[in-house]
């Protein structure tokens, strides 16, 4: 699969300001990346550059094989940008609004138009099409402006934290949208602080700090590598009484309550019969035998909080 | 389905688009719509009402000719009021969008620059002018109707193209503004930058158009179309994606600023005498294409000043050029001259002239300040000239009274232009990757560096020769005692 988006060592400097520092990703076609970090951390910066509206102070980046410096003008056709703030103008009306930038990408006036009520129709907001932007609601308007990034079917989606103001079915429905949108010719990068979205939705994952990219990789091998081996919680029907001693060779208790006990293994299914069979010689009965699921959050704190600046990027 | 269709838009195509969205946003502004509105069908008619009255008034006491000129200055103001409003919208133009972060969006289609900003212009001249328009034609027609007064075609095409330049000129002023200021306060606050020189303009209108001139309107139209393309030309240079999204410039950073023009100032110099050395091999040489410029401008106004000696002739009686040979130096002594009080009188004075044409090269991207250091060479021109004209030779006179202290003085006069021409200029095209701010305080620093450096010790030196040797030349060449 070729990349839709490539930036190799992106940096930006406002003044004295490092804002994005060394950049370096890849997102191929049919894939979502999912751009996390705390807030200031250089997010939209990267997203901007990304998009041909702030140029690079070094490094440099192709969206969809057009140069961001150089051809801006055709990175700005392959990119669908849905920017941070929805700022839509609130006396339009939503076929108007999207009409008016299906022109600016191109498009011609019957096609927009077309293609807006199509969008306006999956978003749901077709029954509010004849109202004016200023009275949407906050989830309304920023599923219009989803909308918005969305009506020229660019390859390269670049949203920035598209759910937020959303009520749980609407947030819902645009990451269906945006799954929906993973083809074999789109490439997509998604801005979030809501990790459990990033999870769901993303292939990859690349935690931004103080403008440099300090992890990048899928949610399991990040957890792998910065959470270690997976946790598996074993619970029986009686007390733990000799369970401990019944463990096999080389499974070691993490922690243990009552009735239950935790321990880390690399193999859990080489690991896991061994422990279950141990336990039936014991003559203890198993009630169950479960990874415990270690969340993305886990993983952002702390990479968020440990690092240091100028620490190792693990990949 | 769209891959297919999709295309670039034309320019003009794309400036449309632009212009209309925001044109039809404009009308469904009622308070844009309402001050249009009363501009443009009220005050003509008030103003109408004031024509009929003033003119039965003046008639009452012969005074026909106040009513003349009234009825055609109604008319200009009648097409002012209405573009003021354009003013209003020019400056929300970028500005607000940023405030309202609508813009981000915008700036992220594949628009270019300039079919953003010339859709941004267009959009905020239209609707004002053609409101001008309108109450242009309500005023007229009133007029025509109540008393049967029709505006020649000469004055109609004038005061049309007069109120379009106008708006033009003010358009564009503001729309550089609304693109370098984060906030629509800021842009207000900096309006001041369109509205006083705009003001000076309408008096000075005013003045001419009492005064019957009607001729000198034309100039005014060519001078505010050339202001227009400056302006026009300098924000198109200016605007640029980054500025408006990535950069906090409303906050004065003093400490920046000195820094900056610290740096520019001094430059790579670690001594007097290096910085000396980097005066003349780099900032004079830089400046010599505003050199020539000064150089032909100056003696444009010589020649402009002979023009006129032919035009505003003085009597020969009043010229007395014979009386300058009687006792001259003593004459000269009277007048405070030929001692070191006299030096410092003569040099204050140049220094005094530097000073203003500097000060007002700064708001009119340098073109004040060159005609203001035009006006001693053209009076000098139209001095001879008038000599030249009553029979003197005027070309010993100018060898009298000139060409000693001139040799310096007019070289400095022309590298102070040139370094006020540069600074003005400064503003319309900075240098690729320099803000505003940093393009003028670095043309600030060679200006100071040019006048610190050469022109103050030029000008000290020709005072010194103005002062005690000139006189002696004169004397000596125009027979003095």
């Amino acid at each position: 699969m070729g990349a839709l988006i490539e930036a190799s060592g992106l940096t930006k400097q406002f003044d004295e300001l490092t804002a994005v520092e060394d950049v370096t990703l890849r997102v191929d076609q049919g894939q979502i990346l999912a751009l996390l970090g705390p807030n200031g951390a250089g997010k939209t910066t990267t997203i901007r550059m990304l998009a041909s509206i702030l140029p690079p102070t070094r490094g440099t980046a192709q969206i969809a094989g057009y140069d961001v410096l150089t051809q801006a003008h055709r990175v700005r056709q392959s990119v669908g940008l849905l920017t941070e703030h929805h700022g839509l103008y609130t006396r339009m009306r939503p076929l108007a609004y999207l009409g008016f930038f299906g022109r600016t990408y191109g498009l011609p006036r019957a096609d927009a138009e077309a293609r807006a009520g199509d969008l306006l129709e999956r978003f749901g907001l077709q029954e509010d099409s004849h109202r004016r932007l200023g009275h949407f609601s906050r989830g309304m308007r920023q599923k219009l402006a989803l909308a918005r990034a969305m009506l020229h079917d660019p390859p390269v989606l670049l949203l920035d934290e598209p759910t937020s103001a959303m009520d749980p079915a609407s947030a819902r429905m645009v990451r269906q949208s945006i799954q929906a949108l993973r083809t074999s010719h789109r490439a997509i990068i998604v801005c979030t602080h809501n990790l459990a979205e990033a999870e769901a939705l993303a292939d990859r994952i690349a935690i931004i700090r103080k403008g440099r990219i300090v992890v990048l990789g899928s949610p399991q091998d990040l957890k792998q590598e910065l959470l270690g081996d997976p946790i598996m919680e074993l619970r029986l029907s009686s007390p733990l009484d000799g369970a401990v001693r019944a463990l096999p060779r080389g499974i070691e208790p993490l922690e243990c309550g009552d009735t239950w006990l935790r321990y880390r293994t690399s193999n859990p299914e080489k690991a896991n019969p061994r422990v279950l069979e141990a336990m039936s010689r014991a003559g203890l009965s198993v009630v169950t035998l479960s990874d415990v699921g270690r969340s993305l959050e886990e993983v952002y704190l702390r990479v968020v909080s440990d690092l240091q600046p100028g620490e190792e990027v693990r990949r | 389905m769209t891959a297919d269709t999709r295309r670039y838009l034309g320019f003009r195509e794309a400036v449309g688009l632009i212009a209309g969205r925001e044109i039809a946003d404009q009308l469904r502004d009622w308070r844009i719509l309402t001050p249009i509105a009363i501009l443009t069908l009220f005050f003509p008619l008030l103003m109408n009402f004031t024509a009929n009255k003033a003119t039965s008034f003046v008639a009452q006491y012969g005074a026909n000719v106040v009513a003349d000129r009234l009825i055609p200055f109604l008319l200009m103001v009648v097409g002012f009021f209405p573009i003021s409003i354009s003013l209003v919208i020019a400056l929300e133009s970028f500005a607000g969008e940023r405030e309202r972060l609508s813009l981000e969006p915008l700036l992220a289609t594949p628009l270019t620059d300039g079919q953003l900003y010339l859709g941004k212009m267009l959009a905020s001249l239209l609707v004002p002018l053609m409101a001008a328009y309108l109450g242009i034609g309500v005023y007229l027609l009133g007029l025509a109707l109540t008393v049967h007064w029709s505006a020649p075609p000469s004055l109609l095409a004038q005061v049309l193209m007069l109120t379009t330049m106008q708006a033009l000129v003010m358009v564009s002023g503001a729309v550089v503004i609304s693109s370098q200021t984060t906030s629509v306060r800021a842009a207000n606050l900096l309006a001041s930058f369109v509205i006083v020189p705009m003001s000076q303009l309408i008096i000075g209108e005013s003045l001419i158009m009492f005064w019957a001139q009607y001729a000198v309107l034309w100039w005014i139209v060519f001078g505010l179309f050339i202001v227009a393309i400056i302006l026009g030309r300098m924000g198109m240079h200016l605007f640029n994606r980054e500025e408006l999204l990535g950069r906090e410039i409303d906050v004065l950073d003093i400490r920046w600023v000195w820094h900056h023009f610290k740096s520019a100032f001094i430059g790579r110099a670690v001594g007097l005498g290096s910085w000396y050395a980097g005066v003349l091999k780099v900032s004079v040489p830089r400046l010599w294409p505003s050199m020539l410029f000064m150089l032909v401008a100056m003696l444009g106004g010589y020649w402009l000043g002979i023009r006129m000696a032919g035009q505003y002739q003085i009597p020969p009686d009043l010229l007395q050029a014979d009386s300058i040979k009687v006792d001259l130096l003593n004459q000269m002594r009277n007048f405070g001259l030929m001692s070191g009080r006299g030096w410092w009188l003569v040099l204050a004075n140049n220094l005094r002239a530097i000073g203003v044409a500097s000060l007002a090269g700064i708001f009119t991207f340098g073109i004040l300040g060159v005609i203001l250091l035009m006006v001693p060479v053209g009076l000098i021109g139209f001095f001879f000239g008038n000599l030249s004209l009553a029979g003197f030779d005027a070309f010993r006179y100018v060898v009298a009274l000139v060409v000693p202290h001139g040799v310096l003085e007019i070289p400095a006069a022309i590298l102070a232009g040139a370094a006020i021409l540069h600074l003005g200029m400064s503003l319309v095209s900075p240098p690729s990757g320099e803000s505003l701010g940093e393009s003028w305080l670095s043309a600030l620093a060679e200006w100071c560096r040019v006048c610190l450096g050469v022109v103050v010790p030029l000008l000290a030196a020709a005072a010194a020769i103005e002062v005690f040797v000139t006189p002696l030349v004169a004397a000596l060449l125009l027979g003095g005692g």
